[in-house]
């Protein structure tokens, strides 16, 4: 990755603990995800490839084994929140992007 | 028997055996051991499934036909030479010499030459038009002669005859007649009664057949015009298919001065030797125990005993059971054991169902302990269970008659396929026993069909054991993996019912606190909706609240079913399917306002199509301000409890079927259970509200009500079965409040009422005892938790639209109040529709 411009997404309090939301950044649809038992946060595209969906934001997070992943409401598609890849198809993968949080905001680098 | 290194063999035949053979042989060869094997084939194919020949017609083609391709014997090293048969054999010199002239040496020959049509010599069987129902290259002559063709014959009734004139109708031919000389079709598999149920099933598919008819003379100049029988009657046709029964091809065998049987068939003994001990017969050309073979089955078993001695084991080809189950043409054909055995040698129990096509037999000992044989037609389910019990010498119950007729009351009959011994043969083909399937599900791990397949081999041949081993499969799983499988996933090691008990008794409100407490890791797709739902069901607290929201499945994550495009649909409860006009121009209000595709929906309401995620709770707040409530359709909850009109207008109804439907719609609304839930209650008993395919129906007598539970629709149709008759309204909920919580206590996840039943040990009978006998002494419980339930319930739409703060996460986005950019729709009959799926 080259250069990263962090975007201001929205406040902790807009993301549900341990679930997503979605932020409207630049014309794109990133969703976010409060992973608050492990402390951690993820970004990814809200779209889920399988179908074109606008909806990962609002899919179960958890994990597999070690692998924090994110399950796509419509047909379960389920993608890893670290790599993207998606873990029940090889065909599918979606991109990933760093969060930082600071001062009860969240921020988004594309 | 020894084996030298490299050993030189030799097949004389690239049939199914003759293939089969070689993958033996191949399989079972030891380290040290090194055969050059090289194999002649009189077809133009490689080996293929000649079993399941008539499919050509049915569209498949060589190809799919192929046992394996030649790319399969040059990756094994076999040498193969197809369009060449062997024409000599010099048993001095131990060497072949083929059609082209190549001569191989060999140290064992293998002759696996199998079996031609047998052609009786009628007169003019060398006519145009007369063909035989054996190789593809046989059925492609007749697919393009039957082009020009309009009535056509086949002599032969047995299997592959009958196959052949259903294929002539197929082809498009305008009749397709059978002609058989014995009394009866499949005269070697099934007796008259058989026949005479076949005949019907077989007559009303268009052909037809025409028994005791012996055929004299084939007419017609060059090309047949048709058939003299020899009774003075004859037939127009213009086309004929031979299938009169099979000839072993022994005729290389005989020119090699090899013993051979006058009636054809080469002789051989129990190890498959043929009369020179360096040369086996196998397949449909050896005859073994003085009889031809003419099934897959004990070829693939005469291929494994010769394969088995040439690498040093020890094996020999015993008599083989003929049991057999076809589909033939749609209808289920099977015998086993001794079909035939009349009285007083045994006894015979007969069942015949004219309507429905049916025809059972079932020959029992003398003493009635043991199942000798018996016949099928028209329904052969039972087909595996008879064949064990008969071949295993199993001890009958009491009534034998219900190894056919089911068990009428009482218990099953049976204990079903896990009571088998272990070396009962469960995949004949391929020769694998219980005790094999067993050892690979439960020790190595091969739990699915596929898995099987591929390390045992099981169900690869004819497929029909496959019933068999997925009921071993569970079987084995439930008796030794126990919980491997039935465990919620990798957070939890419990089972459902498990972990619910351990819920109520730790008195756990939150998913966190349930994985905190009972599990591992973060949780996921699988465990997060379950542990919502028990929770639901134990406390049925809102929904949304504290962190049960983000462990919500995608419709209860907003209540309300996501559509194609990302909108979600929005049903109004409607009780019962009663609705007053002002509530009627509500919905219809709403659904112009928000601009909204309108739909009746099965369960007798009204389904409101394409809302954006940010409209649900205005949506809402108007639809309860009339007066409506949350209908659950995207719950595994209480759906809807459809009702006929009855009595109040029906002039059939016997009770007021709308009034008690909309009573125990609101007593079990919002109720979360396993799977959904749907209910209906019809006035009479014509039953207009089709309460009988409902997880639990309801319907009208003279002297009160009957309840019926455990129907489903859906993919898997089943009717509900009785539980109580007659009996009144406040007994009637009793009953369904005690049925409810044993099925929310009980059931695997995702399960529907009529699956649980259908896996409950005892079935309905027990299902009965526990909950209107009260076996287990649980109903007061049962009723108390019901009740607990029924008195919290809140509308949890109302409690949104209340709540600020649930409030705020129906938003496309958290940062923009804006609404999803990408979701577009189509018109269509002046509604809309969602685009479709890219």
């Amino acid at each position: 990755m080259n250069k990263v411009t962090w975007h201001m997404a929205c406040y902790v309090d807009d993301i549900p603990e341990d679930g997503g939301g979605c932020a409207f950044i630049g014309g794109k649809q990133i969703a976010i995800y409060n992973f608050a038992r492990r402390g951690e946060w993820y970004a990814t595209d809200n779209q889920c490839p399988h179908r074109q969906q606008m909806a990962l934001s609002r899919g179960m997070i958890g994990s597999h084994g070690e692998e924090p992943k994110v399950a796509c409401p419509f047909h379960k598609k389920t993608f890893s929140l670290q790599t993207g890849q998606c873990l029940n198809d090889d065909e599918y993968r979606i991109n990933t992007f760093p969060v930082m949080v600071k001062e009860n905001r969240v921020y988004i680098g594309l | 028997m020894k084996a030298v290194s490299n050993t030189r063999i030799v097949v004389v035949g690239n049939g199914m055996v003759g293939y089969k053979f070689c993958e033996k042989l191949l399989s079972r060869k030891k380290d040290g051991q090194d055969f050059t094997i090289t194999v002649f084939g009189e077809e133009p194919r490689a080996a293929y499934d000649r079993v399941h020949l008539s499919e050509f017609f049915a569209g498949k083609t060589a190809d799919d036909l192929s046992m394996a391709g030649v790319e399969w014997y040059a990756e094994n090293g076999i040498r193969l030479f197809l369009s060449d048969p062997v024409v000599d054999i010099d048993r001095e010199e131990k060497l072949v010499r083929s059609h082209h002239g190549h001569i191989v040496y060999y140290d064992y020959l293998i002759m696996a030459t199998g079996s031609g049509a047998f052609v009786p010599s009628i007169p003019g069987v060398e006519k145009d038009g007369v063909f035989v129902y054996r190789t593809i290259e046989d059925l492609e002559l007749i697919q393009s002669y039957a082009k020009k063709a309009r009535k056509g014959a086949v002599i032969g009734g047995g299997l592959l005859g009958l196959e052949a004139a259903k294929a002539l109708l197929d082809l498009g031919l305008e009749e397709a007649h059978v002609v058989e000389f014995a009394p009866r079709l499949m005269p070697r598999q099934i007796d008259e009664a058989g026949s005479r149920m076949l005949q019907s099933q077989l007559e009303s598919l268009g052909l037809q057949i025409h028994l005791s008819k012996s055929t004299q003379e084939i007419k017609g100049e060059d090309r047949i015009e048709g058939m003299q029988f020899a009774d003075n009657s004859s037939l127009d046709v213009d086309m004929l298919v031979i299938s009169a029964g099979i000839r072993p091809r022994d005729e290389v065998a005989k020119i090699a001065g090899l013993e051979t049987h006058p009636r054809g068939g080469i002789v051989v003994n129990n190890q498959l030797q043929t009369s020179d001990p360096f040369i086996f017969a196998i397949g449909e050309c050896a005859l073994a125990h003085h009889m031809i073979y003419g099934l897959i089955a004990p070829g693939y078993e005469m291929a494994d005993v010769v394969a088995t001695m040439l690498t040093g084991g020890e094996k020999e080809f015993l008599p083989y059971d003929m049991s057999t189950k076809l589909k033939l043409i749609g209808t289920d054909v099977a015998s086993f054991g001794d079909p035939f055995v009349e009285e007083p040698a045994c006894r015979t129990i007969r069942y015949e169902n004219k309507a429905k096509g049916i025809y059972k037999r079932i020959n029992v000992s003398t003493d009635g302990k043991t199942l000798l044989g018996g016949i099928l037609v028209g329904e052969a389910e039972q087909y595996n269970m008879l064949l064990q019990t008969c071949k295993n010498k199993t001890i009958l119950p009491p009534d034998s008659e219900d190894l056919i007729l089911g068990s009428r009351g009482g218990e099953e009959a049976g204990a079903g396929v896990m009571s088998l011994p272990d070396d009962a043969l469960i995949c004949s083909c391929e020769a694998v026993t219980k005790g094999m399937i067993c050892h690979e599900v439960g020790e190595n791990g091969h739990h699915t069909v596929d898995a099987l397949k591929k390390c045992c081999k099981a169900g690869t041949g004819c497929g029909g054991c496959i019933p068999m081993v997925k009921d071993l499969i569970a079987g084995v799983m439930k008796e030794k993996g126990v919980y491997v499988r039935n465990v919620v996933c990798e957070h939890f090691d419990y089972s459902r019912q498990e972990l619910l008990d351990l819920v109520k008794m730790n008195g756990l409100r939150t998913y966190g606190a349930v994985l905190d407490h009972h599990g591992k890791g973060d949780g996921c797709e699988v465990c997060k909706p379950l542990v919502a739902s028990l929770l639901a069901s134990l406390w049925n607290e809102n929904i949304l609240e504290k962190d049960r929201a983000v462990a919500q499945d995608s419709n209860d994550r907003y209540l309300a079913n996501i559509q194609k495009g990302g909108t979600y649909s929005v049903v109004p409860r409607i009780p019962g399917g009663e609705i007053t006009p002002e509530k009627l121009i509500v919905i219809g209000q709403v659904a112009q306002k928000y601009n909204l595709y309108t739909k009746i929906t099965g369960g007798q309401r009204i389904d409101l199509f394409g809302a954006h995620l940010g409209d649900l709770p205005e949506i809402w707040e108007e639809l309860i301000n009339a007066g409506f409530e949350s209908g659950h359709a995207y719950g595994k909850s209480l759906r809807t409890v459809k009702s006929c009109v009855g009595s109040t207008w029906c002039r059939f109804g016997v009770q007021d079927s709308v009034s008690f439907a909309i009573e125990v719609e609101d007593r079990y609304k919002g109720l979360r259970s396993p799977h959904k839930l749907k209910s209906a209650v019809s006035g009479c008993v014509r039953e207009c509200a089709e309460a009988q395919s409902k997880d639990f129906g309801i319907i009208a007598t003279e002297k009160g009500w009957n309840l019926f539970v455990c129907g489903n629709g859906g993919a898997k149709p089943q009717h509900a079965q009785l539980l109580a008759s007659d009996v009144d309204k406040e007994t009637c909920l009793r009953l369904i409040d005690r049925f409810l919580m044993f099925y929310i206590k009980t059931a695997d996840p995702l399960t529907r009422t009529a699956t649980w039943l259908n896996k409950m040990e005892g079935g309905m009978n027990y299902l009965k005892a526990v909950v209107v006998d009260d076996v287990l002494g649980i109903a007061e419980e049962l009723e108390r938790d019901m009740q607990n339930l029924i008195d919290v319930y809140k509308c949890e739409w109302r409690e949104v639209v209340e709540s600020p703060e649930l409030r705020k996460r129906f938003t496309h986005f958290v940062n923009t109040p804006i609404k999803d950019p990408s979701i577009t729709f189509a018109d269509m009959r002046e509604q809309k529709r969602a685009t479709e799926w890219a």
